[in-house]
């Protein structure tokens, strides 16, 4: 008897369960227009766009942002590709700075400008700042919405420049000075290694050609056409990277990997300066157990010019061939994150920069940067320097690969293979094809 | 042998059906895809397609850097089969001897396979990582030696070759240990009487008669490597430093899916399938004549 009795019971559970999943379905009855955004924002920054997409969905009645973290950048984007090619793309999906040149002629997304002239939402886009708005934008016309941007900046070890007589309050300006500072510290014994570097490519090969105003590429750093060549294999960037070289003999400088690799080298007190992205401020006011501030990236000086740096991070593009309802809920969520009270917010939350003119007298005004100076570094580096043509940016396709292939010819020469010169004459000769590829691959 | 006779003549082939409806749909059809790829030029979001032939495996063929992904693929899997199979007869021959708390040192053995090849990088790089690795920083008390892989490929090579080994070392001991443990002791008993010593008794005895299954690990750990192995590689030095540890599987992925040029990773993933069918064949061919079924 209690044998059947048991035995019934999974049956009676497992109809239940079919009954409740039937009822799932009809439960939202008022139907907002849902859009779809794929992102690849992990840990605290995923929290943080949450967040900003629970604001917007608070904000009115008639759209849901439904956000889906996509794993890595590379990841996101590889899904979004085969999503669209299944036509079940979603309506925003995130892109890393490299991806643009291929998501600008991929014939799948609709430009940002574009879609707000068609949902006619008024849009200051003088008010954006130029060294953001530029990388993103073709003939004068934005393509994608800023959302995470960065630009790499000097961290250094305020302890240990104390312990080795040097002013706590002073980062070094020069790579002369880089150089001096860091042969104070290691005779010191304050720190083993002067500097060392994030990004390889973007901070210590883009970045600084940009920096030096010297042109990454030809074509305008490829934005004036498809048939482009690499220039870092001339005379600055030789010099750079032999100057690197150099260094790395006598400790001044120590390669410490790819991406963040190196970030623990500066947390452990190893090497007291470090070049990285300025997005890393709230990751090292956790992280470090030492007081550290924050310079502008160190210049060679004369006869170089000083422009700008250049940016890193990601932007949202909108994929094209969506219905007109969901199209006007992607721009008004663009309209709204990119609004001055979103970008002030954003910016003190996770540390990227503000995009707009505004939200930055804003955050004077609210004297955040007086109280937060290491925020404001990255700002005066974008918008104290020149803006020229060499540092807008750059518009490369196959990028990631590009910059794969610098990095792994940086490896060979810190690792003593082959020379600056050799190095980068290999990396400018196999970007090149890359780059040939792409031209030929995106001629109709 | 027993032969099955069906009464009815389909149903053989019913039965036969969801496995080859398996095959079918999840290896011959991505794998004419890829070859169909391979000779196109493709952009990533598919909207331009252009025929172009042999393009994509002349520009492989003429690339320095595919040969060197070819070269570490060799040196990756060969070392890799030879460590994970050679470690796991020599521990499975320990643990089939009589000793203590048996049961415990066979799971201990066992249980490197079940962590993801993923973890399992991220183990090793907790522990060998010049920045924040536990071994490097011990090391830095007595030696001034830079245990620096990421500028070191041939340490960054070992560091792969052993974590990938190591992730497949527990599915050889098991099958070494049934296989030590199907020898009838009376053999090995005769030869003990006749004066054999313990590594005359593996040589001539042992060794043979596990050969069926070590030419099955070898077969397997081969394909293992050269598929497998892309958890740690990712995990551990995504292919650097340099592209010194690169292997065919790994610059397949990186083309395809971070570099988006799926025409060139298809080619790719064509030539590592002929590859690893040729492999396959020649090891039956030729490594199985050496190998005593019993």
């Amino acid at each position: 008897m209690s044998e059947t009795k048991t035995s019934r019971r999974p049956a009676v559970i497992a109809l239940l369960l079919v009954a409740g999943l039937l009822l799932v379905p009809a439960a939202p009855a008022f139907a907002k227009t849902e859009i779809q955004f794929w992102h690849a924002m992990t840990g605290q920054l995923n929290d943080a766009v949450n967040a900003l997409v629970k604001q917007f969905n608070d904000s009115q009645t008639e759209y849901e942002v439904k956000p889906l973290q996509k794993g890595n950048y590379a990841e996101a984007l590889t899904a979004a590709i085969a999503a669209y090619r299944q036509r079940q793309a979603p309506n925003i999906v995130q892109v890393f700075e490299v991806g643009t040149q291929t998501m600008m002629l991929s014939g799948a997304i609709l430009p940002v400008y574009q879609l707000m002239k068609e949902q006619e939402i008024a849009m200051d886009w003088k008010d954006f700042i130029a060294p953001v708005v530029g990388y993103y934008s073709k003939d004068g016309n934005l393509y994608s919405m800023p959302f995470n941007s960065s630009t790499p900046i000097l961290f250094y070890n305020k302890d240990e420049f104390q312990k080795a007589g040097l002013d706590p309050t002073k980062p070094p300006q020069t790579w002369k000075q880089v150089e001096e500072y860091s042969k104070k510290l290691i005779a010191s014994g304050a720190s083993k290694c002067g500097f060392s570097t994030g990004w390889p490519s973007w901070v210590q090969i883009e970045n600084m050609h940009a920096l030096h105003d010297q042109p990454f590429a030809t074509k305008h750093n490829g934005f004036d056409g498809l048939d482009v060549e690499l220039l870092i294999n001339r005379e600055f960037g030789v010099k750079h990277m032999a100057q690197l070289v150099a260094w790395q003999k006598e400790n001044v400088f120590s390669y410490g990997g790819r991406r963040g690799d190196a970030d623990p080298k500066f947390l452990s007190g190893e090497c007291a300066m470090y070049m990285q992205s300025s997005s890393l401020i709230g990751g090292f006011t956790k992280g470090a157990s030492f007081k550290w501030a924050t310079g502008q990236l160190p210049h060679y000086g004369a006869p170089y010019k000083r422009a700008t740096s250049i940016i890193g991070g990601a932007t949202l593009w909108v994929m094209k061939g969506k219905p007109a309802n969901e199209n006007r809920g992607t721009a008004r969520f663009l309209k709204f994150i990119s609004d001055t009270n979103q970008q002030m917010w954003w910016h003190v939350t996770t540390g990227y920069l503000a995009i707009s003119n505004s939200a930055v007298k804003n955050l004077e005004a609210g004297y955040h940067f007086k109280k937060n100076p290491d925020q404001y570094t990255a700002f005066a580096q974008l918008t104290k320097g020149t803006a020229t043509p060499n540092s807008q940016g750059l518009r490369l396709g196959n990028f990631v690969q590009i910059r794969d292939v610098i990095e792994a010819e940086m490896e060979n020469v810190f690792a003593g293979k082959k020379t600056a010169k050799q190095g980068l004459d290999d990396a400018v000769a196999k970007s090149n094809e890359l780059l040939k590829e792409f031209a030929a691959a995106n001629k109709q | 042998m027993h032969r099955t006779v069906f009464k009815s003549r389909w149903l053989p082939y019913v039965l036969v059906a969801p496995q080859m409806a398996v095959t079918v749909l999840f290896f011959f059809w991505p794998a004419l895809k890829s070859l169909q790829l391979s000779l196109y030029r493709v952009s990533p979001f598919g909207d331009k397609s252009t025929f172009t032939g042999l393009d994509n495996f002349t520009k492989l063929l003429s690339d320095p850097a595919y040969y060197a992904s070819v070269v570490n693929s060799v040196l990756f899997s060969g070392s890799v089969t030879v460590l994970a199979v050679l470690a796991a007869l020599v521990l499975a021959g320990l643990a089939t001897q009589k000793i203590r708390g048996l049961a415990i040192y066979r799971t201990l053995l066992l249980w490197p396979y079940g962590i993801a090849p993923a973890v399992a990088g991220i183990i090793f790089l907790f522990i060998f990582h010049p920045s924040y690795g536990i071994l490097p920083y011990f090391l830095s008390f007595v030696t001034d030696y830079q245990f620096n892989w990421l500028l070191k490929s041939w340490v960054a090579m070992t560091l792969v070759i052993v974590a990938t080994a190591w992730t497949h070392l527990g599915y050889n001991i098991a099958f070494y240990i049934a296989g030590l443990l199907a020898i009838p002791t009376s053999v090995i008993e005769a030869a003990d009487v006749d004066g054999a010593g313990p590594i005359r008794r593996f040589v001539s005895i042992v060794f043979p008669l596990v050969s069926p299954i070590t030419f099955y690990l070898v077969v397997l750990n081969m394909v293992f490597a050269f598929f497998e192995s892309f958890g740690v590689i990712d995990a551990v030095t995504k292919g650097g430093p340099g592209q010194s540890t690169e292997i065919l599987v790994y610059k397949l992925y990186r083309d395809g899916f971070i570099g988006l040029n799926l025409g060139s990773s298809g080619a790719q993933s064509v030539i590592l399938m002929a590859m690893v069918i040729t492999l396959t064949v020649l090891q039956f061919r030729f490594a199985e004549k050496k190998v005593t079924y019993r």
